[in-house]
């Protein structure tokens, strides 16, 4: 008992480079973008109008107040551009997960229900598409939904269609991109729940005269569902901030909030519409986070 | 636990038929990539036989193999640091209870796992504006470094709930004092998750593009970087040998970690990432 208190001590004390470095390169950004956020445009290097400097000392500061302004946020309300945006990415983002459900959670319970040497196995080869890199994933998927690609040439060959067919371009291929991308997201955190069950509470259930399909319904799926949460999170927030999938794959007519930052930043050079595009996303993003912080730390802190 | 191994298997020709459907749906994009890799026809969907030609052209081009060596350092330089300061920062989250701050330590720490990269690049790229830091390798660094360090921190906290602290507390009891008993003792036991999270963050470095292309300054392109501005030109067969190279690279980190999860798996709970 005494021991475990004395070995807390360094470790506390371990904690201090790590903590400064998040404190430093995490935390204090996000006030560098709600300072930007307030200036305005400028044609300069950087882009912005300086806010705040501490050199100024009082009398700079009240100046730099009085500078804010909240020009860029009232842009986001007052051009609908932006809302849909935000718009489109929390409906991507919903279906996607939705999708993703429904592809992993038979995946996560058949792997939840080989014999426990097969499970390392399976779980091994769902996690190295993880590791593959992101971007080649997506530009496979290029590859096959391209004009003249593989699944033209197989449907064109099974005469399934007469015509090659537009994949690319479309919101069908930044769907499938998404779900390709996300699925082991989906699938790990569902079948390490599903791994936990108590076997015997589905055979309590089937010797009660419970169907298989009740027993799933009425016992399986309830108990799963901290997995569900998890999983959900886990593909929701990052896909509503998702730039690369929907820039590659999907077309250019309405575009997903990740990609109109990336616009006003890289291509208008407009610094202080990004920011504010950043804090609002946050903002957007706050609930499911705060969720998903809590799921986290009790599922690595409590569980097992 | 030993009742599940004991009962014969709950397969049902759906679970069956689901893994196999899902297996498939994860790998046959990449293998068609590969094979396409080979093709000796300009035209990426033409199959002109076996040839090894977009690889000689990946070699000889320059701006490309910059851009590799780059991510390369990147990589390893980023994978370092973050595997020190995760490991530390997993040790402190599991072993050092409630110290100050401790609520927001672990926030900032499994909040990146999930923020849209778009936020993270462009908060560091303002930050490091307004130091005056000059954009480039040190930047893209610090900035993989500060990505990666919470996945790390993610892995080998896994491995330390599920350790025996019975271990630690005896060599205390026996004279050692904390750092000696972190070192000799906890230290070899999470190896393997210190090794795993060293290469999840190599190759999550490697794979970056939104974060880099934010921190980094002009003329020092990753990979990533480079690969997206030729594919959104189209699909050029040059590019399918890159990745393979890349698939190559990585499918050789993965052999080494899960060697690694293997060894600590003989001693208790594996080490796979997330």
């Amino acid at each position: 008992m005494s021991a475990r208190r004395i070995f807390s001590r360094p470790a506390r004390f371990g904690a201090i480079a790590p903590y400064v470095w998040m404190v430093l390169f995490f935390l204090v950004p996000f006030a560098f973008v709600a300072k930007i956020s307030l200036s305005q445009t400028a044609i300069a290097q950087p882009p912005y109008t300086p806010v705040f400097s501490l050199a100024g000392g009082l009398s700079a500061l009240s100046d730099a107040l009085a500078g804010l302004s909240l020009d860029n946020f009232r842009l986001l309300l007052s051009d609908d551009l932006y809302l849909a945006s935000y718009l489109r990415s929390v409906v991507v983002a919903a279906t996607s997960t939705a999708i993703l459900l429904l592809i992993g959670y038979p995946i996560a319970y058949g792997m939840a229900r080989l014999p426990k040497r097969w499970q390392g196995v399976a779980m091994m080869l769902v996690i190295v598409p993880f590791w593959t890199s992101f971007l080649i994933r997506i530009y496979a998927w290029v590859n096959i939904l391209q004009h003249d690609g593989l699944l033209n040439q197989i449907l064109l060959a099974l005469h399934l269609v007469s015509a090659p067919v537009v994949w690319l371009s479309t919101d069908s291929a930044m769907y499938v991109g998404i779900v390709y991308s996300y699925l082991p997201f989906m699938i790990l955190p569902l079948f390490a729940t599903l791994t936990k069950l108590e076997p015997a509470l589905e055979e309590a259930a089937a010797d009660l005269g419970a169907s298989p399909r009740e027993t799933f319904w009425l016992v399986t799926f309830p108990l799963s569902l901290p997995g569900v949460g998890a999983g959900s999170l886990l593909c929701f927030i990052p896909i509503v901030g998702e730039f690369v999938i929907p820039d590659l794959l999907a077309g250019s007519r309405s575009l997903m909030i990740g990609q109109t930052l990336w616009l006003e930043f890289f291509t208008n050079k407009d610094w202080p519409v990004a920011s504010s595009i950043a804090v609002v996303l946050l903002a957007v993003l706050l609930i499911p986070l705060l969720l998903y912080d809590r799921l986290q730390r009790r599922q690595l802190e409590e569980g097992r | 636990m030993s009742v599940i191994t004991a009962r014969p298997s709950r397969l049902s020709r759906f679970n069956v038929a689901s893994l196999t459907l899902g297996l498939a749906f994860l790998y046959l994009p990449i293998l068609i990539l590969v094979i396409y890799s080979f093709n000796a026809s300009r035209l990426v969907t033409v199959w002109g036989g076996w040839s090894l030609r977009w690889y000689h052209e990946f070699f000889n081009d320059r701006a490309m193999i910059d851009a590799a060596w780059m991510s390369l350092r990147v990589g390893a330089t980023s994978a370092t640091a973050a595997t020190v300061l995760g490991t530390l920062a997993a040790v402190a989250l599991s072993r050092g209870q409630g110290f100050r701050g401790r609520m927001l330590f672990s926030g900032m720490l499994y909040a990146p796992l999930v923020m849209p990269e778009v936020i993270t690049g462009l908060s560091l790229l303002l930050l490091f504006v307004a130091l005056e830091a000059e954009r480039g390798f040190w930047t893209v660094t610090i900035a993989h470094t500060t990505l990666t360090m919470c996945f790390v921190a993610v892995v080998v906290q896994s491995r330390l709930v599920s350790l025996d602290r019975s271990l630690e507390e005896a060599a205390m009891d026996l004279g050692c004092d904390p750092l000696r008993a972190f070192v000799l003792v906890t230290l070899p036991l999470i190896a393997p998750a210190v090794v795993a999270g060293w290469m999840l963050a190599f190759t999550l470095s490697l794979d970056d593009l939104v974060i880099a292309s934010f921190t980094t300054g002009p003329g020092s392109a990753t990979l990533p970087i480079r690969i997206y501005s030729e594919v959104r030109l189209g699909v050029k067969p040059e590019i399918n040998a890159i990745c393979t190279l890349v698939i190559g690279l990585i499918a050789v980190v993965i052999v080494v970690a899960s060697l690694a999860s293997k060894l600590s798996s003989d001693r208790g709970e594996s080490a796979a990432p997330l």
